[in-house]
C-alpha cells in the first residue's frame, strides 16, 4: 500500500460515494489507476465493505445499544479465538473486541428494547462456557460515532474577505 | 479646524476590496474564496491548553520577546523542520501576527529616502509598511511564465544605488508560487552583490505540497542578511490568536525588540501558549489540515481548468490564481460581477499588484462541498457571459 491507497482510502471512508472522478482528480491518479487500486484494496480486504453512518436516534429509530464487557476464561491452544468466534455470529452484536485491562471481551449491542438485551445477555452470553462474569452498560446517548459528530454546532462567522 | 490626519496616513491607499466587502455584506449567501484564513477552527489540543492556563491564572504580560519555552520550540522546530537555526535568546522575537513582525522588520532597517523591492503580486501590507517608515516601495513583478517565481532578471531591473531591501513571500499570497533551493540562488548572487537585506515572509512554509520548504536562510551566505518572518496563523489554523515571529541575526534581533516593546510590549500571553503547544502535540493534526488543502487545491484547480479559467497548480499556500483574460474581463469587472451574479466572492489580482492583473485570488481554504458549489456557479457565470 502506498500514499495514494492511502489517501483513497481516507476518502471512502469519509464518503464512499464520492464519484471514482473526483476520487482520481483528488488523489492525482487517472481514473482507471483509481479503479484498479480501489479493487485490489477491496480484494485485500483492506476494504471491508461500504456503509453509512448513521444517527438513529434522529431517524427516529427506538433502538437500544449496550456496552457490556465480558471477563472469559482463555481456551489452551486457542485463547479468546473461540469463544469470540461464536459471539461474532450473533446478529445483535455489532462489535466485539478483545481488550487490556480488567475485562477481557467487550460487546456492542443492539436491540429493540432494553429488556431485549438484557435478555440476550442472560440467556445467550451469560450461559456460554468460559464466560466468568458479564457487565452490561446501557448507551445513554452518542455524541461522535466514527470519527463524525452528531450534535451540530453553530457556525462560527468568518469576513467575507481578507489579505 | 485644521486636518489632523496626517500626511502619511492620507497617504496610504484606501483597501482596494472595500467595496467588494459592502456588496457582500448585503447577501445571505455568499460563498467566500476571498478569505485568506482556514476555515478549520484550531486543534483543539491547542484550545485545550490555553483554555487551562487561563484557568490557572496566567493572564499577565511575558518577556517582550515572548515566553523563553515559546522561543525556545520556535527554534528547535525551525531547526528541525527547515533547516535554520536562531538562537533563542538573541535572534527570536515572538510578535503579534506575522502583520507586526513585517513591520518591526521593516522599521528595524529603513531609513528615509532608502528603496525596499517588494515582490508582487503580494500580501497588501509591505508597500505601506515601507512608506510608513519613509522608504521608498519598488514593487518586482513575478509572472505568471515564471509560475509566479522572483527570477532574478527581474530583480536586477529593479535594484538601484539607493536599494536597501528585498521583501518577498514564498510560498506566496496570492499566486500559490513557491520557490526552489535553485531559485533563490540566483537571487542570493545579487543580494549579495548589491549588499541587500532579504525580509523573508514564510508564513506559508508548512503549506508546501510538492516538495519541502525552502528556507533562504538555510544558504551561509544569506544567513546573516536575512530576516525571517513566520507564524502560527496558517499552518496551525490560528489567526485569531495573533502570534508570529521575527528571526534574524543578534543587531537586527534587538532593533526590531525595541520597536516591539514600544509598540506591542509583548505578544498575548494566551496565543504564546496556544502556539508552544501547537509545537509540542499538534503536528499530526496540523499534517492532517494539510492533507486536506492538497485535496482541495487538486479539485478546485481541476474544476478552474474544465471551465476555461486557466490555472497554473499552485505548489504552496491555500490560494489558487486562474487568469480571467478568456472571459474578456477585467480582474475587476470578473470579481465583482461574479459575486452580485453569483454570490461567489474573490479577489481581484490587480489590487495585489501589476503582476496579479487578469487573475483573481481563490482561497481554496473552505470545505470541498463548497467548492464544488463555488465551481458550480462559476459554470454558471460563465454560461452567463458567454
Amino acid at each position: 500500500m502506498d500514499e495514494k491507497d492511502r489517501i483513497l482510502l481516507h476518502l471512502l471512508e469519509e464518503n464512499c460515494r464520492t464519484p471514482l472522478s473526483e476520487l482520481a482528480v483528488l488523489a492525482e491518479v487517472s481514473e482507471q489507476d483509481a479503479k484498479d487500486r480501489i479493487g485490489r484494496l477491496e480484494a485485500a480486504g483492506a476494504i471491508r465493505r461500504y456503509g453509512a453512518v448513521v444517527d438513529w436516534e434522529r431517524a427516529g429509530d427506538g433502538n437500544v445499544a449496550a456496552v457490556i464487557e465480558l471477563k472469559v476464561s482463555p481456551e489452551r491452544d486457542f485463547g479468546y479465538d473461540r469463544i469470540a468466534e461464536r459471539i461474532t455470529r450473533f446478529p445483535q452484536v455489532r462489535s466485539l473486541r478483545l481488550m487490556t485491562g480488567i475485562y477481557d471481551l467487550q460487546l456492542l449491542v443492539t436491540g429493540p428494547s432494553m429488556h431485549e438485551i438484557a435478555r440476550f445477555v442472560s440467556e445467550q452470553i451469560a450461559p456460554m462456557d468460559r464466560i466468568r462474569e458479564t457487565a452490561t452498560h446501557i448507551i445513554m446517548k452518542t455524541y461522535k460515532e466514527n470519527g463524525t459528530t452528531f450534535a451540530e454546532r453553530e457556525e462560527v462567522e468568518r469576513l467575507p474577505y481578507s489579505f | 479646524m485644521r486636518n489632523f490626519v496626517s500626511a502619511r496616513a492620507r497617504a496610504i491607499p484606501p483597501s482596494g476590496i472595500r467595496r467588494f466587502f459592502d456588496i457582500a455584506q448585503t447577501m445571505e449567501d455568499v460563498i467566500s474564496l476571498g478569505v485568506g484564513e482556514p476555515d478549520f477552527v484550531t486543534p483543539w489540543c491547542v484550545c485545550e491548553a490555553s483554555i487551562y492556563s487561563i484557568e490557572q491564572g496566567s493572564t499577565a504580560y511575558t518577556s517582550n520577546k515572548g515566553t523563553p519555552q515559546l522561543r525556545g520550540a520556535i527554534s528547535r522546530y525551525l531547526d528541525t523542520r527547515f533547516g535554520t537555526r536562531y538562537d533563542a535568546e538573541e535572534e527570536i522575537v515572538v510578535t503579534c501576527g506575522v502583520s507586526e513582525a513585517a513591520d518591526i522588520a521593516i522599521r528595524a532597517v529603513v531609513d528615509p529616502g532608502d528603496e525596499v523591492l517588494v515582490a508582487e503580486p503580494s500580501y497588501v501590507s509591505y508597500t505601506p509598511c515601507v512608506s510608513l517608515a519613509g522608504g521608498t516601495p519598488v514593487t518586482v513583478p513575478c509572472r505568471a511564465a515564471d509560475e509566479f517565481r522572483l527570477t532574478a532578471d527581474a530583480l536586477a531591473e529593479r535594484i538601484t544605488p539607493r536599494t536597501k531591501v528585498l521583501i518577498a513571500n514564498f510560498p506566496n499570497n496570492p499566486t500559490g508560487g513557491v520557490m526552489q533551493e535553485a531559485d533563490w540562488r540566483g537571487i542570493a548572487d545579487l543580494l549579495v552583490d548589491h549588499d541587500l537585506l532579504l525580509i523573508s515572509d514564510e508564513v506559508y512554509a508548512e503549506l508546501t505540497y510538492d516538495g519541502d520548504h525552502f528556507s533562504p536562510a538555510r544558504l551561509p551566505e544569506l544567513r546573516d542578511r536575512t530576516i525571517t518572518l513566520n507564524g502560527f496563523s496558517k499552518a496551525f489554523a490560528m489567526t485569531g490568536w495573533r502570534i508570529g515571529y521575527l528571526c534574524a541575526p543578534p543587531a537586527i534581533t534587538a532593533a526590531a525588540l525595541k520597536i516591539h516593546q514600544y509598540v506591542a510590549l509583548c505578544a498575548p500571553v494566551m496565543g504564546q501558549i496556544a502556539a508552544y503547544e501547537a509545537l509540542r502535540i499538534g503536528e499530526a493534526e496540523k499534517d492532517a489540515m494539510v492533507r486536506e488543502y492538497r485535496l482541495r487545491r487538486n479539485l478546485f484547480v481541476d474544476g478552474l481548468n474544465k471551465l476555461g479559467l486557466a490555472c497554473h497548480v499552485p505548489k504552496g499556500a491555500f490560494y489558487a490564481f486562474p487568469s480571467v483574460e478568456s472571459t474578456g474581463m477585467t480582474d475587476t469587472e470578473f470579481a465583482e460581477s461574479l459575486l452580485r451574479e453569483q454570490h461567489v466572492a474573490v479577489v481581484p489580482g490587480s489590487v495585489l499588484g501589476p503582476s496579479g492583473a487578469g487573475h483573481v485570488r481563490c482561497a481554496y481554504a473552505v470545505s470541498r462541498d463548497n467548492l464544488k458549489e463555488a465551481l458550480s456557479r462559476m459554470g454558471a457565470f460563465l454560461d452567463s457571459v458567454k
